[in-house]
């Protein structure tokens, strides 16, 4: 049986008509022209696979999947002020999305308020601006929060925004034990690829682990950390890359928190992550297939996690924002459309579908609503949700699952023997991993040897002009003087022994969520709880490897 | 006659944190023979023009896929005036929409590359269009 398909290769399969010269993933991970039974020869439907929401996982979380309960459709959103996000934010609701994701600003990403010298030309552009809870409560104005769930990319400055978010909630009556929803916090994966940081790794690990530890304590339902490949990915890693990278940095999350203490089955149920969807469809199913198994394997045997939903990896995913064109933006509607198809069919929880003018501003409105539209149709008409991990058992998803897998296990390997993700990290081995296999795709592509539909191949001269979202000068001007007028309009005393309490938990090495939450309810804004971080925990500089 | 090999400044202005382009360029342009100074992230329009002063490039190319390029490309132009080196070549990449292009040429940036340019064409744009300041 083994030498059954080597044999067939070798004696009938026409290789001198093949069109290209090779076969491979996006990834470059080549692919063999068919798959058979051989390939699973060491594979075991129990082991490889067991049933839907069962050890390992690799079938999907959770036994009925979609027809128990669709992904969540959760666009993300954000661009100028509380008020313009939160009308946004409103119209995707009464289209049908059924959870919110919030796009904040770089400054308010950054650590920075929208007055600071350094948020010149950057309030409200990349996302919404927040600096104090006022904008907090004007961002979901009308929005019940114990109804939906609310995801928040925010990574340095999480701990100030999830406070806000909380003490919003209970200012509004729900109890934090309440609260569903997510924020990113993911840090490790900052330093290694998207890059916004205030203090170095440490620190800002002891944050995560403040958080983690208070939401398993006061907001049980609340996942405090979304452990992110998206960002590795755009930075332009391999699949194997992306899914190494993260399930090391969750790796080290789960440690950090042990370490503290922590019980690993009171909190690992609530650890989230987040994956990319690029353009190579089997490949980014047997991705996610593959990290399903690997989390379970890992929470079980590293950490000796008990309890089933420590061993549930469940995922957000994204599609990738890099596979997107500038050129023919059109097209980019239907790299989305296959894309999302390839995280439905991996079993995502959760989906966000790009706006096919990404490439040039942020989402327009009928854009965004395409996009949207991509996933009800997805999930209303083409049939994929009724069936469970339709693809299980098909050789060639099985084969790339395994391959997969064995791949990132060999990454995570190597950052073992480094000393774990911190210390690979310090001495820039994911980085690098990553800056060169984004410098070899870019070769691929500028030779042709990889096709990018309306850039290298099928170009138009000429293209219609798109109507696109922007975003006004007065924004910046506006929330700029409102952050001045709150802090003039405070009561100094409380907001300078708020920053004490904040600033003495930091030194101490007490849990930084009360403190905090107790600031931002005297409107103690984003900037000065961040600059009291650059303060106690140090601020880190890019070390700019090329 | 020989010139000097060109040196250009690969700088990332702003809070922007996205470097995957930045870093492909600047190897580009290494591997193609320019001297190439990278400056990393968060750097503000000052930072930049002093590094382009202190390394005396003939060229910075920045970087911006945050929506803040009109103000940072002005800004650095103007950094680089107010430090007497105005002569400087500007150019840059990121994600700008084409009509902002044109009001960018406008203030001195001399080109703008967008998603979908290759390191080629880069690189012959620099071999073309920039020159070493001094001999």
């Amino acid at each position: 049986m083994a030498d059954a398909k080597k044999t067939w290769i070798e004696a009938v399969y026409p290789k001198s008509a093949d069109r290209l010269p090779a076969y491979t993933t996006i990834s470059d991970m080549a692919v063999d022209p068919v798959y058979m039974p051989d390939d699973l020869d060491a594979w075991s439907y129990e082991r490889s696979l067991g049933h839907p929401g069962t050890y390992p996982f690799t079938r999907g979380a959770y036994p009925s999947m979609y027809r128990g309960k669709l992904w969540t459709m959760r666009q993300f959103a954000g661009f100028g002020t509380a008020e313009d996000t939160n009308e946004r934010f409103k119209f995707l609701l009464s289209q049908g999305q059924t959870g919110l994701s919030t796009a904040f600003d770089m400054p308010t990403l950054m650590g920075y308020d929208a007055d600071h010298p350094r948020a010149l030309g950057e309030v409200g552009r990349e996302g919404v601006a927040v600096s104090s809870l006022a904008d907090m409560e004007a961002l979901f104005a009308d929005i019940p929060l114990d109804k939906v769930t609310t995801s928040m990319t925010v990574n340095c400055s999480a701990s100030i925004l999830l406070a806000m978010y909380f003490a919003m909630a209970e200012r509004r009556g729900i109890g934090l034990d309440r609260l569903g929803g997510t924020i990113q916090n993911d840090m490790l994966k900052e330093f290694i690829a998207q890059k916004e940081w205030i203090s170095p790794p440490e620190p800002s690990v002891r944050i995560i682990v403040d958080m983690i530890e208070f939401c398993a304590q006061q907001a049980p339902r609340w996942h405090p950390v979304s452990i992110s490949g998206y960002h590795i990915r755009e930075a332009g890693s391999t699949a194997a890359q992306e899914l190494a990278f993260t399930l090391a940095d969750g790796i080290g999350y789960v440690q950090a928190a042990v370490q503290r203490g922590l019980d690993v089955d009171r909190f690992a149920p609530r650890l989230s992550f987040f994956f990319n969807l690029h353009s190579d469809f089997f490949e980014e199913i047997a991705k996610l297939r593959a990290a399903r198994r690997m989390w379970a394997t890992i929470m079980r045997e590293r950490f000796g996690a008990k309890n089933q939903r420590s061993l549930q990896l469940r995922t957000h995913c994204q599609t990738a924002g890099c596979s997107l064109t500038a050129q023919q933006p059109l097209n980019n509607i239907v790299r989305v459309a296959i894309q999302a198809l390839a995280g439905v069919l991996g079993g995502t929880q959760s989906l966000h579908t790009n706006s096919m003018d990404e490439t040039l501003a942020l989402p327009s409105e009928p854009a965004v609503l395409v996009a949207l539209r991509t996933q009800q149709i997805i999930a209303e008409e083409t049939g994929v949700t009724n069936i469970v991990d339709p693809l299980g058992g098909s050789y060639a998803v099985e084969a790339l699952t395994d391959r997969l897998e064995r791949e990132a296990f060999a990454y995570i390997k190597r950052i073992d023997e480094l000393g774990g993700i911190v210390r690979a990290i310090e001495l820039g081995y994911p980085q690098k991993e990553i800056a060169e296999a984004a410098y070899r795709y870019q070769q691929q592509l500028d030779r042709g040897d990889k096709v990018m539909v309306g850039v290298n191949k099928y170009q138009q001269e000429h293209e219609p002009p798109l109507e696109l979202l922007h975003i006004s000068q007065d924004v910046e001007r506006k929330q700029a003087q409102r952050v001045r007028e709150r802090k003039q309009a405070r009561n100094s005393a409380a907001v300078r022994a708020a920053l004490a309490a904040v600033k003495r938990a930091a030194s101490e090495g007490n849990n930084l969520m009360p403190p905090i939450i107790d600031a931002v309810k005297h409107e103690v804004t984003v900037g000065e709880i961040s600059d009291l971080f650059r303060s106690v925990f140090g601020v880190y500089r890019d070390p700019a490897w090329i | 006659m020989a010139s000097r090999r060109l040196r250009i400044l690969v700088a990332k202005p702003g809070l922007d944190g996205h470097d995957r382009g930045a870093k492909i360029i600047a190897r580009a342009l290494r591997d193609a023979g320019v001297e190439v100074i990278y400056t990393g992230l968060h750097q503000t329009p000052e930072m930049v023009a002093e590094a382009a002063l202190q390394e005396d490039v003939d060229a910075v190319g920045l970087s911006i896929l945050s929506g803040a390029h009109m103000t940072l490309f002005p800004a650095v132009i103007e950094e680089l005036h107010k430090r007497g080196v105005g002569d400087v070549v500007v150019f840059g990449g990121g994600i700008i929409p084409p009509e902002d292009i044109a009001v960018l040429r406008q203030a001195g940036v001399r080109a703008i590359f967008t998603p979908g340019a290759t390191t080629q064409e880069i690189v012959d744009w620099v071999r073309s269009s920039v020159r070493p300041r001094h001999a």
